[in-house]
């Protein structure tokens, strides 16, 4: 299904919705995309009649929502307490460093996405980051880089 | 009635109201920041809190509803010490370049560092960093020197309901931007400036072109000419002074050609030519089936607010020009002809109480040939830099008159300036070009003042026309709402931007409370008061204007060059 229908169709289940369902809009609209589009913006802006600056500014007052699309691999760093105190900030650095992107960016080839977590519940193996899902625990900046590394290889990069 | 004890005196106050309206109205000031007369309090800066006996913690003034037989105190030991760490707190996160900021010596914080003995940085730190938005012909971004009150956001929403902007993300990472975070020019922004006036820092400015209109100046080859809009001369004065209300209309002029523009036009002129082509439009459109209910389009923001919100009324838009374009598209052909100077050679500035004037005349369809009608538009602030930069004071001169071919002006076209006043120029024309008879008395009392939305049924002769008069863009947008569930009874609507009109305009200078907006509106109407000529159609440079050039009004010649077309906009809203 396209975008734009995808985004149709969940406007349409919230037909006669006031500006109190924006947060549950939103995100359905990020379960389905896995980001919050500028053309999603606009057609909710419309539907809701808010001005797109509202709908924006109250999105990005949420950590959860995203406004780059995902890359094939979504990198979470965990930056929660016993994360940040087994260093998770030096993870986060390199991995910034290692993709040149900052958290909640997208790389130019649409490879790997960058998100910060506050906590993924998994504080007895910190510092956590996870692939797609698949947690590592306990990394270091060596296995960082591996993981980050071994990945571009696979796609030939 | 009730009775509050301030600072140990008893004090009357209403019931209902804030305590910061009560201690205003007796005298006794207490700063605020984020204070907005008119709309309802926010209590962000936390600069206006008060001491209340009994009260746990210091009281934001705005927001706190007086009670009966309340003890304030305004200025003990804890407020002071608290409103000083208010403003210590919003120093740290701020560049510190007070010397070459375009509000040094007229910055709200900067004032409020000084009264309340700010003598050096106590709390140090990373600092925010964005970058400044430029994108804009009108309006300069620099979110750096932001607090973050939220004035302009709120003008944005609550009154002109545009809401370009808003608060993005939170905390510490807050900041005031578009949606997106794009440059204003591709947001919804229709450039109106009223966010400028109400902005306490330098976060929000005009695009200031001070610098390219000096360097024309000196330019050897140019042929530097000036135009001014109606509610500059009522407004001016008051950047050198003087109360609001003071009329420096000839002093102007003649400050304008000690500066060194060739020739000094008056806009009221091209008001006057509006007055004939829109009137003869309106006529057309009423008699001849045309779309109605026609608005005025003099008013740059409102006609990029119709473009992007509501394309479909587009054909209900004059097609006049604004007087600033018209006047430039006249400098440019006929002035440069009749004086055989190459339009190329021409530099044409105009002196607008506006910051939308300068994205319309950077409109592509404003010039011919590669050229811009208007060249360069300064706001009244801007203008009064102008004059000080070049050590030009207007209170020294003697008045003088604007030049030839464009100088002479009835005072309706002087009107302009003010909400209320197309409409009342256009009834004194269409009554004439109606009835063939000069109205008993010009002057049409329901149009005039600060209200936001007027209505007037028109009589003359045999035709009536429904009139209505709105400024701020909310109260346009409300009009507009009736007018597309149904409403029928308007057949010629004024909207100007800005609340009351140009005299209130974006470019305007800072500070005015509603006082003062209503001072610069009496002195347009004493100007029409005093005036022997009242009425645009007995203009007789106008006149001579149709006759050697135009031909008749809405005729092939004015179509070319007085009227225009209006482009759905695509922007993010």
């Amino acid at each position: 299904m396209s975008t734009q229908t995808k985004i149709d169709k969940i406007l349409s289940a919230h037909a006669f919705a006031k500006r109190d369902k924006i947060i549950p809009i939103l995100q359905e609209i990020q379960a389905a995309e896995g980001y919050i589009s500028q053309a999603a913006v606009v057609k909710v802006s419309k539907h809701l009649s808010m001005p797109a600056s509202k709908i924006y500014g109250v999105a990005t007052f949420y950590n959860q929502f995203r406004f780059k699309a995902r890359g094939k691999y979504h990198i979470m760093v965990c930056r929660g307490t016993a994360c940040h105190v087994k260093g998770s900030l030096s993870a986060l650095k390199l991995v910034e460093e290692c993709l040149n992107i900052k958290a909640g960016d997208t790389t130019r080839d649409g490879l790997f996405s960058l998100e910060v977590v506050v906590c993924m519940g998994a504080c007895g193996l910190a510092p956590v980051i996870s692939v797609n899902g698949e947690c590592h625990a306990k990394v270091t900046p060596e296995r960082l880089k591996n993981i980050v590394e071994e990945l571009k290889l696979t796609e030939g990069k | 009635m009730l009775k509050i004890e301030v600072n140990g005196h008893t004090v009357q106050a209403n019931q209902g109201e804030t305590i910061l309206q009560a201690l205003t109205r007796h005298g006794i000031k207490v700063p605020t920041l984020c204070h907005l007369p008119g709309l309802a309090p926010s209590g962000a800066c936390r600069m206006c809190v008060v001491e209340v006996e009994g009260a746990p913690s210091l009281i934001p003034s705005c927001s706190y509803p007086v009670a009966d037989g309340m003890k304030i105190k305004t200025a003990s030991p804890q407020v002071l010490q608290a409103r000083k760490t208010v403003v210590e707190l919003l120093l740290s996160n701020h560049p510190q370049d007070c010397l070459y900021c375009v509000r040094g010596g007229d910055c709200d914080l900067q004032r409020l560092a000084k009264q309340h003995g700010v003598r050096q940085r106590v709390f140090t730190g990373e600092r925010t960093r964005r970058e400044k938005d430029m994108s804009s012909p009108s309006i300069v971004r620099d979110p750096e020197k932001c607090i973050l009150c939220g004035k302009c956001v709120r003008v944005c929403e609550e009154v002109q309901e545009v809401s370009a902007i808003d608060f993005i993300q939170r905390g510490s990472r807050a900041f005031v931007g578009t949606a997106y975070d794009k440059g204003l020019n591709v947001s919804s922004c229709i450039n109106c400036g009223q966010c400028v006036l109400v902005c306490p820092t330098a976060a929000l400015s005009e695009h200031s072109y001070v610098d390219e209109v000096l360097r024309a100046l000196n330019t050897p080859g140019k042929y530097v000419v000036v135009q001014h809009a109606p509610a500059v001369s009522v407004s001016i004065a008051e950047e050198f002074n003087y109360k609001p209300g003071t009329d420096f209309d000839g002093k102007m002029t003649a400050a304008l050609r000690k500066v060194g523009f060739k020739k000094v036009f008056d806009t009221s002129f091209t008001a006057d030519l509006t007055i004939m082509e829109e009137g003869s439009e309106l006529v057309k459109r009423a008699t001849g089936g045309g779309v109605l209910p026609m608005f005025t389009s003099c008013s740059p923001g409102w006609i990029k607010f119709v473009e992007q919100f509501y394309p479909e009324f587009m054909p209900n838009l004059s097609t006049c020009k604004s007087p600033q374009q018209m006047m430039g598209a006249l400098i440019k052909t006929f002035f440069a002809q009749r004086e055989k100077i190459d339009p190329a050679s021409i530099v044409s500035v105009s002196i607008m109480p506006c910051t939308a004037k300068k994205f319309e005349s950077g409109r592509p369809e404003m010039g011919r040939d590669r050229l811009s009608d208007v060249d360069y538009v300064l706001t009244t602030r801007e203008f009064a830099e102008l004059l000080r930069v070049t050590g030009v004071d207007p209170s020294e001169l003697e008045p003088e008159t604007p030049d030839t071919p464009f100088g002479e002006r009835s005072s309706a076209g002087k009107l302009f300036g003010a909400s209320g006043g197309v409409m009342e120029a256009a009834v004194r024309s269409a009554y004439f070009l109606i009835t063939g008879e000069e109205m008993k008395d010009y002057t049409i009392q329901e149009l005039r003042g600060m209200k936001g939305s007027k209505e007037l049924r028109v009589k003359a002769g045999k035709i009536e026309l429904g009139a209505a008069v709105v400024s701020g863009l909310g109260q346009a947008r409300k009009l507009v709402e009736e007018i597309k569930a149904g409403r029928k009874d308007l057949q010629f609507i004024e909207v100007m931007t800005c609340p009351g009109g140009c005299i209130n305009g974006g470019g305007q200078p800072r500070r005015a409370d509603i006082e003062s907006v209503k001072a610069r509106m009496s002195a347009l109407h004493q100007i029409d008061k005093d005036s022997a000529q009242r009425v645009s159609h007995k203009n007789t440079q106008v006149k001579r204007l149709y006759d050697e050039f135009l031909g008749a009004p809405l005729g092939h010649k004015s179509h070319e060059l007085l009227h225009t077309h209006y482009t759905k906009r695509d922007v993010l809203c």
